[in-house]
């Protein structure tokens, strides 16, 4: 009996898409090597999570209808960003035309990682990847799409990311003193509030360097294009990956 | 209308559904109830001692100021108990019954039955509470199922000596209430 | 002054910023490792969000109740609808006894209704006998934290400051020393005091007691050898039962400092024979906040100040950058409630990371109320220019072709223009931080050439 395979829609944000491009290549190619069916829709812009953020929610009605309109009818959606999923389920605007079409995306939407281990149900990767790893838990990920237990509560501790990183062939998972601590990039927080984001972003910079971290990853480009835009106007050694692109290069 | 009525129209005039209160169950420590006061007293800053090692301080530190609540050490008391608690502010050292302990936090419960004076565990300079090992429990949980509705003007969990950590948080003893806290613990 | 303003001077001292920001981390670090000695610490959680929600859906009829209780107990209730209100009640009680110097202990309400100037304004000397609040007091400044009130200086600037004011030893900065010298110098205010002022931290409904919540003992000691006590409490503090001081005293501290329980935990039902205990249930504010269905439930809020411990923005800017009485993420929430205008900054300065909603020991979802609030602000205060660039965003976004041209344009932009323009010091980005390099195509490009 064959099933259909699922269709999936690649979700690539629009600042992946302008900047990242690897990113997305990435992470269309590691779900092309789990054999799954996976479409871009190339009418996709931006989730509207900029505006909503700033205050502006009301104002993304049309990003929100663009949105559901163009993926409304895949089997799930997947993309390299915590942030931007949580804003897809989270915080569209109420479109009561749309109401049944906004709750299934909301079910069927999914960040990479999460996809890989709750969907796919990828455990024990085989690849090799033999170098020392600083993760950067994107606050979206980490405590709005839950990822990885939070520090500040108390249940049994998990970290998809770190599940499916491990069992690469020479990893090694550093381990940081402030395990999920914001990197003060924010959105718009990245401007209004310049001198708070940059003290942030530099705290975390030295606590990836003082644990000798070679490549800090995460599952959120925005947050990494803030840490890296400081380590690189100062001159720090440490690389940056999106996870996607460390599974994908892994596993070749 | 008064503010009163003000205040109470204000909450009755906005619509909301009330919400149902939980049922509480009664949860447990996994050590013994003795080990865990003992650490967490210690942990407070307080010390448990046996009541020889209690005579033995009482006698190497002769304070000249104490007074005993408890009946068992009323010969020890050097004063009789003043009308006006004001002029127990130069008591060197209280001694007090508590009721029961609780063994996640070293809180001691005491009412107006043990306190002669509302004042007395905070202004004297040292405190003894005499505690029987039999009253230790568990949580606060099981401490107020056992207070449950009683009556008594006055109530206090007291759980180690006086203490602040205003200044860059550096713990520092004996701030405006008692500097030590022993428990006798027979 | 804005909060990314003070913020910015804040950061200016690095050395005494990262001071500041570790000291809270090892506060909130503390409070990590108590609370997961606790196994049922999620379901206490839980437990007491559960209690407080009840409470807000039914808070008429539970000050009813409490007050009727509270009388049978012989405590005099006053209610006051507002601020000013509240500070002529303490006025009109001292004015009665005849009192002209009181000592007062911790209260977060006190300080929201403005009481110490109030009454040193009408000839009444109030001393605040927490530690904490005295030093700040030495200094005319309000608390910087609700828990900490003066973790914003270092014991240098002490030192200094109880030499001046208490003759300690020039240059000693020992904190035990220096405790010690506050302790003789309130221990005398504690001995003449005839009133003395406290906070409340829970009223219970069925018993009509309240109870207060020290470490240092100051609040007990200024009660018991005064005649008359008054207690300021915000009508959201009320619990129904004796046993949910179960639930939130084992919260409470360990939130707070990571400490099992505050050290003395005292509940007051009734009046010493011979002296007076008055309550005064204080609104100020908080019947509107209740009505605002998306921000009653920070009414939830017990006080810990766990969330600032926790809070990136906060520990790296200080409590005064934020300009309320409570600063922080709850300050941020309940502040622009009280006066939007004056606190529209406030829920921006947060990345919305979440870790206050987390940490909140009655799950208030302030991150959630956060971006609530961002939204309500834009409505009324919002900067024109930030309105409109985000129309304008929303209107690319909406259209594909107009966000490709737009999108071509910037990485051609990005590219051509010069590194000093990119740079220019009005471009926040470009301050501290590169920005990513180009590519020469996007991700679109690259789909539509190798798999379409």
């Amino acid at each position: 009996m064959n099933q259909p395979t699922p269709h999936i829609g690649l979700f690539i944000p629009c600042y992946v898409d302008q900047f990242y491009p690897r990113v997305g290549i990435s992470t269309l190619e590691l779900l092309e090597k789990f054999g799954c069916r996976v479409s871009y829709p190339l009418g996709q812009t931006c989730c509207g999570q900029p505006m909503a953020n700033a205050g502006y929610e009301r104002d993304t009605e049309g990003t929100a209808r663009h949105f559901i309109e163009l993926f409304k009818d895949f089997d799930y959606i997947v993309a390299p960003s915590g942030s931007c999923v949580l804003h897809v389920k989270e915080h569209f605007p109420k479109l009561p035309d749309l109401e049944k079409e906004h709750q299934d995306i909301h079910d069927k939407i999914f960040e990479l990682t999460e996809f890989l281990t709750d969907i796919l149900k990828v455990d024990n990767l085989k690849g090799k990847f033999p170098h020392k790893v600083g993760y950067h838990a994107s606050c979206h990920g980490q405590r709005g799409l839950r990822l990885a237990s939070s520090s500040e509560m108390n249940s049994t501790p998990f970290n998809k990311a770190k599940s499916l990183l491990e069992n690469l062939e020479g990893l090694e998972w550093m381990t940081l003193s402030r395990t999920d601590e914001c990197c003060g990039f924010g959105g718009t927080f990245s401007v209004t509030e310049e001198a708070l984001s940059l003290r942030m972003g530099r705290d975390r910079l030295d606590d990836h360097e003082n644990h000798e971290v070679e490549i800090l990853t995460g599952g959120d480009m925005s947050c990494i294009m803030h840490l890296q835009g400081i380590a690189s106007r100062e001159g720090r050694k440490v690389k940056f990956m999106h996870l996607a692109e460390i599974l994908n290069q892994a596993i070749q | 209308m008064s503010s009163r009525e003000s205040i109470l129209n204000a909450i009755r005039g906005i619509e909301k559904e009330e919400k149902p209160l939980p049922e509480l169950p009664l949860f447990g420590i996994s050590e013994d109830v003795e080990t865990g006061f003992r650490k967490s007293i210690e942990g407070n800053k307080g010390y448990i001692v046996s009541e020889q090692e209690f005579l033995n301080w009482l006698s190497e530190a002769s304070f000249p100021k104490v007074y005993s609540a408890s009946s068992s050490y009323a010969s020890i008391s050097t004063l009789s108990l003043p009308e006006d608690p004001h002029d127990l502010e130069d008591l060197n050292l209280a001694i007090l019954e508590g009721q029961f302990g609780v063994a996640e936090n070293g809180a001691i419960w005491l009412d107006d039955q043990q306190l002669p004076h509302r004042a007395i565990p905070f202004i004297t300079e040292h405190l003894v509470i005499i505690l029987k090992k039999e009253n230790l429990i568990p949580t606060l949980h099981q401490a107020y199922d056992r207070i449950g509705l009683d009556y008594s003007g006055f109530g206090l969990f007291v759980a180690g000596p006086s203490k602040t950590a205003d200044i860059e948080q550096s713990l520092v003893i004996g701030a405006h209430g008692a500097k030590s806290l022993r428990v006798v613990l027979c | 002054m804005s909060h990314p303003q003070a913020a910015t001077e804040f950061l200016k001292d690095q050395a005494k910023a990262k001071w500041h920001d570790e000291t809270l981390w090892f506060v909130r670090d503390k409070r990590d490792r108590i609370s997961k000695t606790i196994p049922e610490w999620e379901e206490l959680r839980n437990l007491a969000s559960q209690i407080k929600e009840n409470v807000l859906s039914k808070l008429d009829v539970y000050l009813e109740e409490f007050e009727r209780n509270a009388q049978k107990n012989g405590i005099q209730v006053h209610w006051a609808k507002d601020a000013e209100e509240h500070n002529q009640i303490v006025f009109s009680i001292l004015q009665k006894q005849k009192c002209t110097a009181i000592v007062k202990s911790k209260s977060i309400l006190t300080e929201e209704c403005h009481l110490n100037p109030y009454l040193e304004k009408n000839g009444i000397e109030v001393v605040d006998t927490d530690l904490g609040e005295r030093i700040v007091q030495f200094l005319n400044q309000p608390p910087s934290h609700i828990v900490l009130p003066a973790i914003h200086l270092k014991k240098g600037e002490i030192a200094e400051l109880f030499h001046e004011k208490l003759h300690t030893e020039k240059g000693n900065e020992d904190p035990t020393y220096l405790t010690h010298a506050a302790r003789l110098h309130l221990r005398e205010k504690f001995l003449k005091a005839k009133v003395a002022i406290t906070g409340v931290n829970f009223a219970v409904v069925e018993t009509g007691e309240f109870v207060v919540c020290t470490n240092e003992g100051n609040a007990d000691m200024g009660v018991h050898l005064a005649d008359v006590h008054i207690a300021c409490m915000g009508i959201e503090k009320i619990i129904p039962r004796r046993k949910d001081l179960g639930v939130f005293l084992r919260l409470l501290a360990r939130s707070a400092t990571g400490q099992p329980v505050t050290n003395y935990n005292s509940h007051f039902r009734s009046p010493s024979p011979g002296k007076e205990i008055h309550l005064i249930l204080v609104d100020n504010g908080r019947t509107a906040q209740l009505a605002r269905e998306k921000f009653r439930n920070s009414l939830k809020c017990i006080r810990c100040g766990a969330c600032m411990n926790t809070c990136p923005i906060y520990r790296r800017s200080g409590g005064y950058s934020y300009g309320s009485t409570v600063p922080g993420p709850i300050g941020s929430i309940l502040s622009p409630g009280l006066d939007m205008k004056k606190h529209s900054t406030l829920p921006f300065a947060s990345t919305l990371c979440g870790s206050c909603s987390d940490v909140c020991p009655v799950k208030i979802n302030i991150h959630e109320q956060l971006y609530e609030w961002r939204q309500e602000i834009t409505k009324t205060h919002g900067e024109l220019g930030k309105g409109l660039s985000m129309k304008l965003a929303n209107g690319i976004f909406k259209s594909p072709l107009a966000y490709k041209i737009s999108g071509n344009l910037m990485r051609t932009a990005l590219k051509t223009l010069p590194k000093s323009l990119i740079y220019h010091p009005i471009n926040s980005w470009g301050k501290g931080r590169n920005l990513p390099e180009t590519p020469k195509e996007s991700f679109k490009d690259w789909y539509l050439k190798n798999r379409k």
